[in-house]
């Protein structure tokens, strides 16, 4: 992801009113990024009104970096991503732009997306017992995705995914394969899906909350095979977590995301050593440390998080923000690029 | 750990106890407790024994004012901890002195008036709340049930102040659960917890499903009604960056056993128990530099079955140090220094000889 590839003009209104906002593609970014999402809005419709999950949100992937995304619940930040996958709940609409390697697949039907997801691009999600069937051995699973997606052989599917589970640590991977879902531990299974993920060897893998459902010893053993694989396999990855510590220790940039939309991004260190946004600068402070002795009352962020079906005129976070001045609470402030490689959507000068 | 019921102590009660004092008399002394539910035999599970030790030779005091923190990965038996103070789920074996009292194996009657004491506060705010009560019914139950002499007005003037004390508009009163968000729940549940003014309150995950902005607000507020009303604590978390803010003292659990004990700085700053250290080790710092140059204690497999644990002890089969003598002999709580005791033969070795 290069900072030039932001669309600074997707405002909710543009996106609104123009449809697709220029894809970051065309404002000149080197090389072509595996995945470029311009002016990204997507809607629910529910029975207390519509819900503004995500509000013009650009952004683009390059090939082999780890983006992390960071937010709380209500971000957005997992409904991007479902847009992407074509996977939004049958009362959701998304408007805007998804191109995969320059190929638009925003309303793509799902014959032709399928040609895509699943293969180039894959997805793990936070509780594997969701993702994979109980009926069904682990070996009929993943050869199932390889014989659809690669012609493959029966023989030959056996063992790639054989191969795949020994990719992913799984010990004595020839015969568990055999094994069904629930007679893995929690973090085998999520070793499963990974591998299911990278059967297809895509050049971009989502991950969403991948680690959430973990004990802390188990999440460090998959943090540590994520570092592994994304050297092995060179895949692109988004990591999408409200855990930032696993965002520091894989990602190479950020993207911090607030009421749908996106008010922060740059680099790993800039924006964990100098957080220019005053919520990304919020979020980090609040945190208790376990590498420090600080102790007596945490800095707050005040107030909760903003209401999607009323979201304020102007700057999103304005209600809790200690620096929101008159025109906060009137314009919205488009995300605008303040330094090489990094881009925030504040009216304020600095921090 | 053999000696149930009121008997006299095991030594390794009295050996971590003799270590680990709080800083002033203990309102709260817990010796020897073990929760052992038995499970059905034959059939399917004819290989396991019929007992699942959930909870099995636990010993602590805790002050006035204090905080313990309780720490370890499900299925430690750190919840079932939790409930076994209050006697939610009964214990199978030894004491839970509250006030001087021994009040493990009252009868309900009996609890509940105990009960008016010692409160708990749940992981799930929403779910914690019944749906069809409105806010100022929900904090008012206990007042319903421990002080039916009081007068509407009384009670209605009581609500409104403990709301405002948790950081809630009084003018929410006749609000429902549903109308608010998680933290502002978790604050509904907090006051409910804090309207008899108890004397212990047990925090199971308070704040694990909330937003780490959220989390801040909350934790703040937690210590800040420990302060003003001298609360004891037993925070139970799985957050061991939360536990070392908002805890005194912590106990680390390992398959129901105390792994390590001690005082918080001395307990994270030099971990002595390799549960300990494995675990401190692998939670993700938010500092990129540091999470990417540290190095982590990655242990394999999975924690084991607590229905069929290891000889000797629990943890040996996924410690890096584990001997044969590990498997022989259960490890009793070493002391460490003042303060701290960890059970483990080789806390005070880097790497174990032989």
């Amino acid at each position: 992801m290069t900072l030039s590839t932001f669309d600074t003009t997707a405002s909710p209104a543009a996106g609104h009113a123009g449809g697709p906002a220029p894809s970051p593609a065309e404002t000149g970014a080197p090389g072509e990024p595996v995945l470029d999402v311009g002016g990204l809005e997507v809607r629910f419709a529910t029975p207390d009104g519509e819900v503004s999950a995500v509000n013009g949100v650009s952004f683009a992937v390059a090939p082999g970096e780890t983006v992390g995304i960071v937010g709380e619940s209500g971000s957005g930040k997992s409904q991007v991503f479902m847009a992407v996958m074509g996977l939004l709940a049958a009362n959701g609409r998304a408007r805007g732009s998804v191109r995969y390697r320059g190929q638009q697949i925003l309303g793509l039907a799902p014959q032709r997306l399928n040609r895509i997801r699943g293969s180039r691009i894959a997805m793990i999600f936070q509780d594997p017992m969701t993702s994979l069937n109980p009926y069904l051995r682990i070996s009929t699973q993943m050869k199932e995705v390889l014989v659809h997606h690669k012609g493959m052989t029966d023989a030959d599917a056996h063992r790639e995914a054989v191969a795949m589970l020994d990719l992913v640590r799984i010990p004595e991977a020839g015969r568990r394969i055999r094994m069904y879902p629930h007679e893995f531990s929690g973090g085998m299974r999520q070793r499963v899906m990974i591998a299911m993920a990278l059967l297809c060897r895509p050049d971009l893998l989502i991950a969403d909350e991948p680690t959430t459902a973990l004990d802390v010893t188990v999440q460090a053993q998959i943090l540590d095979l994520m570092g592994d694989l994304k050297a092995e396999t060179g895949a692109a990855t988004v990591l999408i977590t409200h855990d930032l510590g696993v965002i520091a220790g894989l990602a190479d940039r950020v993207m911090v995301m607030y009421g749908g939309r996106v008010v922060e991004t740059g680099g790993v260190r800039d924006i964990f050593y100098s957080p220019q946004h005053p919520y990304s600068r919020g979020l980090l402070d609040s945190m208790p440390r376990l590498d420090s002795r600080r102790a007596g009352e945490l800095p707050t962020i005040p107030g909760q998080p903003p209401n999607l079906q009323h979201l304020p005129t102007g700057c999103a976070f304005a209600p809790r923000c200690p620096h929101a001045f008159d025109t906060c609470l009137a314009v919205d402030p488009p995300l605008e690029r303040f330094a090489e490689g990094r881009a925030k959507a504040c009216h304020l000068e600095g921090l | 750990m053999s000696e149930t019921g009121t008997g006299p102590l095991t030594a390794e009660a009295d050996a971590t106890l003799a270590e680990t004092r709080p800083s002033g008399p203990p309102v709260l002394s817990v010796r020897d407790l073990q929760v052992h539910f038995p499970m059905p035999g034959g059939g399917l599970f004819r290989r396991s024994p019929d007992v699942l030790k959930a909870v099995d030779g636990v010993s602590f005091d805790l002050a006035a004012g204090e905080t313990l923190g309780v720490v370890g990965e499900s299925g430690c038996g750190k919840s079932t901890l939790g409930r076994a103070i209050l006697q939610l789920i009964p214990s199978t074996g030894g004491r839970v002195v509250w006030m001087g009292e021994d009040i493990a194996g009252l009868d309900d009657k009996a609890l509940r008036a105990r009960r008016q004491d010692m409160q708990i506060i749940f992981q799930d705010p929403l779910a914690s709340l019944d749906p069809r009560m409105t806010v100022g019914d929900i904090v008012a139950e206990p007042l319903d049930t421990f002080r039916p002499e009081m007068s509407r007005q009384d009670r209605r003037e009581a609500v409104r102040r403990m709301l405002r004390e948790v950081g809630l508009m009084p003018e929410m009163i006749n609000r429902y659960p549903h109308e608010f968000s998680g933290g502002q729940c978790q604050r509904i549940g907090i006051a409910r917890a804090m309207i008899l003014e108890p004397r212990l309150v047990i925090c199971d995950e308070p704040v694990s499903a909330l937003d780490v902005s959220i989390q801040s607000q909350i934790i703040n507020l937690l210590m800040d009604l420990q302060r003003r009303y001298g609360l004891a604590m037993i925070f139970i978390s799985h957050d061991l960056s939360v536990v070392r803010h908002i805890a005194h003292r912590i106990l680390v659990l390992y398959l129901g056993r105390i792994a390590e004990f001690g005082d918080r700085d001395a307990l994270y700053d030099d971990p002595r128990h390799p549960y300990t250290q494995a675990l401190i080790s692998a939670v993700p710092l938010p500092d990129p530099d540091r999470e990417r140059a540290k190095q982590r204690i990655v242990l394999h497999g999975d924690l084991p079955s607590p229905l069929n644990p290891p000889s000797g002890c629990a943890f040996r089969t996924r410690c890096p140090k584990a001997t044969h003598h590990c498997a022989e002999q259960d490890p009793p709580p070493y002391p460490v220094r003042a303060g701290q005791v960890a059970a483990c033969h080789y806390w005070d070795t880097e790497t174990p000889a032989g």
